[in-house]
């Protein structure tokens, strides 16, 4: 692949918001999918020849099956309160970027053909024809955006971008310009059950190379189970748990914890995958079929409990899609609620007492937390509103003495992106990758200035890939991106229970 | 009955006529269309109750629009505070006798009339002089300001400049409603403001005014945070079930 020559964003005192520089990311783009990614998921392999009335019968259908998109069409009113609000336009400046003009591409069409105004007096409007300009422009700006929903925090009508650019790239699909990273990953969840294509028996060596090398670091037999039929708890993580760094160290973290609470589990082969790549496309026939995948395997290996591990949009789907796409889940225990997160069932245990921590083990770090984008503004942890900021703050806190927060504008509901969210974690997007980091990367900057903070947490397999790959762009070391449960992991004490 | 009255007649009946079926057919639509899936943006409330209060706020205090932009919120909250008051005031046309609170209401209403035109040039002002809005502005953006301060500056001047009789404006718009025309007020005024109305009421329900009744549908806004206690399901998701692809 050619190297991407840019120039990275300089990190100033505070954040500001860049002048207008139109088009300097109109080349940005995705490779395309190959026809057989496509077909392996029902797509046409390339462009149709009646694409233009395709597309608009598309959004027709999707006119009518998803209200979001009718009212998040009509409603704006340009009032551009999102405009200086996505990460992407922060970071580059390009104002096909504010998350209002990216709504824009797919609303000057719908306008033309679904709105009398468009009908009549498409230039009074903003109502344009399709060509092949615009899908151009469509193919590059809605793979701008990572789908994190910041901008429908601050949009008075609840407008989420991230639905507009979900049907624009279902529309894409449908005419037969598909994204290859994304629909590629989505054949091999189908095939194999997991994003990296790992085949049990390697999935079964690796899970044994981690319990010797537990053994050999602590001295105590973890177990890292497979396809235990009966045991009480199945784990979905994202398959990057089982390989990547600092990932792994979070999955480790969770087999210690397993095992130190007496809490039976296990993985599946079958199903080795939290992530749901169809979430991205918009597609929810896709989306329902990887989540049934793993409703199949929760019945097959006969557990009472399902607990997802790290993993930002992974988790919006369990928590908000899961029960719509693949339940009722009557058949697992009703006094644990389905799914869970494996931040809940910790920050349970350590509430209860039932494991015990020892802080001082990650004295060294001085720690804190990227709330993810997709479990920040897209799902909740535990019984109260906005327990998905509170619970992972308390498990970073149980497990570290020094813990700081970042800017209040940049966490909790207005957290800002990794940069890398939303099937945009792909090498040929590494320019975007590194502008959309920007507002996150001043905000880290800040608090290693005002706190000398040096290791960042994060609960999502995106985030922690994207910043391994980002933060040495500016300067910071790659290893300050941490798991959550790798914090959890260093401080557990392990056999002081029985 | 002069000329003018019974134009002016006809374009408010009209006018009316496609406001309320206009408005009814984009509702009806937004209610019959499903949201297949659970989109609240988090943190959201986990009663019915608590989203009632949300959007309450979103329509009521423009809460979001709080957390956005400080100076775009003092300058919508103006307008559509000031339009409230001078669509209340604006209510002793068309009742008799004239409920109390709407007399209440009158001296209130016409400092309505000046707030919503300086909110009005407020948010004219930021479309113009601020460069991320004007690339995001349309043509009919500017047009729907110019038109709303037109309606608003007219009134102001028929309070202040040219008195219209409203005594027999009154009774004009009380001939409308009980279809026993009488003549409307000649004064040009007047009729420039009546059609700047009439033109709004028509534009409505085919432009971006649909914001009002779209605050109330939008699921981001309008859903409960309930997807792990109750399984929710389109209709159209639910034929998908049974198709022998479930476990």
């Amino acid at each position: 692949m050619a190297k991407v020559e840019f120039k990275v964003p300089t990190v100033g005192e505070y954040l500001t918001t860049p002048d207008l520089q139109p088009g300097v990311m109109a080349k940005s783009a995705p490779f395309k999918a190959a026809p057989r990614h496509q077909q392996a998921l029902g797509f046409p392999g390339e462009l149709v020849e009646d694409w233009e009335q395709r597309a608009v019968a598309k959004l027709a259908e999707l006119l009518k099956k998803y209200r979001s998109l009718r009212v998040h069409l009509d409603a704006c009113v340009k009032c551009g309160s999102c405009a200086d609000k996505c990460h992407y336009f922060l970071g580059t400046g390009d104002p096909k970027n504010m998350p209002v003009a990216r709504q824009d591409l797919l609303r000057s069409i719908y306008r033309r053909h679904f709105t009398l105004a468009g009908k009549l007096f498409p230039r009074l409007v903003g109502a344009r024809d399709l060509d092949p300009s615009v899908l151009e422009e469509w193919y590059s700006y809605f793979h701008q955006c990572s789908q994190c929903r910041r901008c429908s925090v601050f949009c008075p009508y609840g407008i989420d971008t991230a639905e507009i650019s979900m049907a624009a790239r279902e529309i894409l699909d449908e005419i037969g310009v598909g994204q290859k990273y994304c629909n590629e990953i989505l054949g091999k969840v189908h095939t194999l059950g997991n994003n990296l294509g790992l085949p049990p028996p390697a999935l079964a060596n690796t899970l044994e190379g981690l319990e010797e090398d537990v053994k050999e670091d602590t001295g105590v037999e973890v177990r890292f189970p497979l396809d235990v039929q009966g045991a009480e708890v199945l784990l979905i993580p994202p398959s990057a748990d089982f390989f990547a760094e600092p990932h792994i160290d979070g999955l480790i973290g969770y087999a210690k914890v397993f095992h130190q609470a007496g809490v039976s589990w296990t993985l599946s082969s079958y199903a080795s995958e939290a992530a749901n790549f169809a979430l991205f496309i918009g597609n929810y026939e896709q989306m329902r079929k990887v989540a049934l995948r793993i409703r199949k395997a929760a019945i097959d290996l006969k557990v009472k409990r399902i607990i997802v591990g790290e993993c930002g949009h992974a988790w919006r789907v369990a928590y908000s899609f899961w029960n719509t796409l693949a339940g009722p889940f009557d058949f697992l225990d009703p006094r644990y609620p389905v799914p869970q997160h494996i931040i809940e069932f910790t920050h349970d245990l350590i509430e209860r007492g039932a494991i015990k921590l020892d802080k001082e083990a990650n004295d060294q770090m001085r720690v804190t937390f990227h709330d993810s984008c997709n479990v920040a503004r897209a799902t909740r942890m535990g019984a109260r509103p906005g327990g998905q900021f509170v619970l992972p703050r308390e498990v970073i806190k149980a497990s570290c003495n020094h813990f700081f927060d970042m800017a209040p504008e940049t966490i909790g509901e207005k957290t800002f992106c990794c940069g890398g969210g939303g099937g945009l974690l792909t090498d040929e997007l590494l320019e975007l990758r590194v502008k959309g980091a920007l507002p996150r990367m001043q905000a880290l900057r800040e608090v290693q200035k005002e706190h000398g903070v040096t290791h960042m947490a994060a609960i999502c397999a995106i985030c922690k890939s994207q910043f391994s790959k980002v933060l040495p762009y500016y300067e910071f070391p790659m290893e300050t991106i941490v798991s959550v449960h790798q914090l959890v992991s260093n401080a557990i004490q392990l056999g002081t229970n029985s | 009955m002069p000329i003018m009255t019974v134009i002016y007649a006809l374009l408010l009946y009209g006018a009316s006529a496609v406001f309320v079926l206009g408005v009814s057919y984009r509702v009806f639509a937004y209610a019959r269309t499903p949201a297949p899936l659970k989109i609240p943006t988090m943190p959201a409330p986990v009663t019915r109750t608590g989203v009632v209060f949300r959007v309450a706020r979103e329509v009521t205090l423009f809460e979001s629009l709080f957390k956005s932009s400080k100076w775009t919120w003092i300058f919508a909250v103006m307008f559509h505070l000031g339009l409230l008051l001078e669509v209340l005031r604006h209510l002793r046309y068309f009742i008799q006798p004239v409920w109390f609170w709407v007399v209440l209401v009158q001296p209130f209403g016409i400092y309505g009339g000046m707030v919503m035109v300086a909110g009005l040039l407020g948010l004219l002002g930021r479309r113009l002089l601020i460069a991320r809005v004007r690339y995001i502005s349309q043509p009919s953006d500017y047009l729907m300001l110019l038109l709303l301060l037109g309606i608003g500056l007219s009134g102001l001047a028929i309070t202040f400049l040219d008195h219209t009789d409203i005594v027999s404006f009154k009774a004009f718009v009380l001939g409308l409603l009980y279809f026993d025309w009488q003549p409307l007020p000649d004064s040009p005024l007047l009729l420039a403001h009546l059609s700047m109305v009439v033109a709004l009421l028509i534009v409505f329900p085919f432009s971006k005014l649909l914001h009002a009744p779209g605050v109330f549908f939008s699921p981001t806004r309008n859903q409960v945070d309930d997807a792990r206690e109750r399984r929710h399901l389109a209709p159209w998701a639910a034929q998908l079930e049974g198709a022998g692809d479930e476990v």
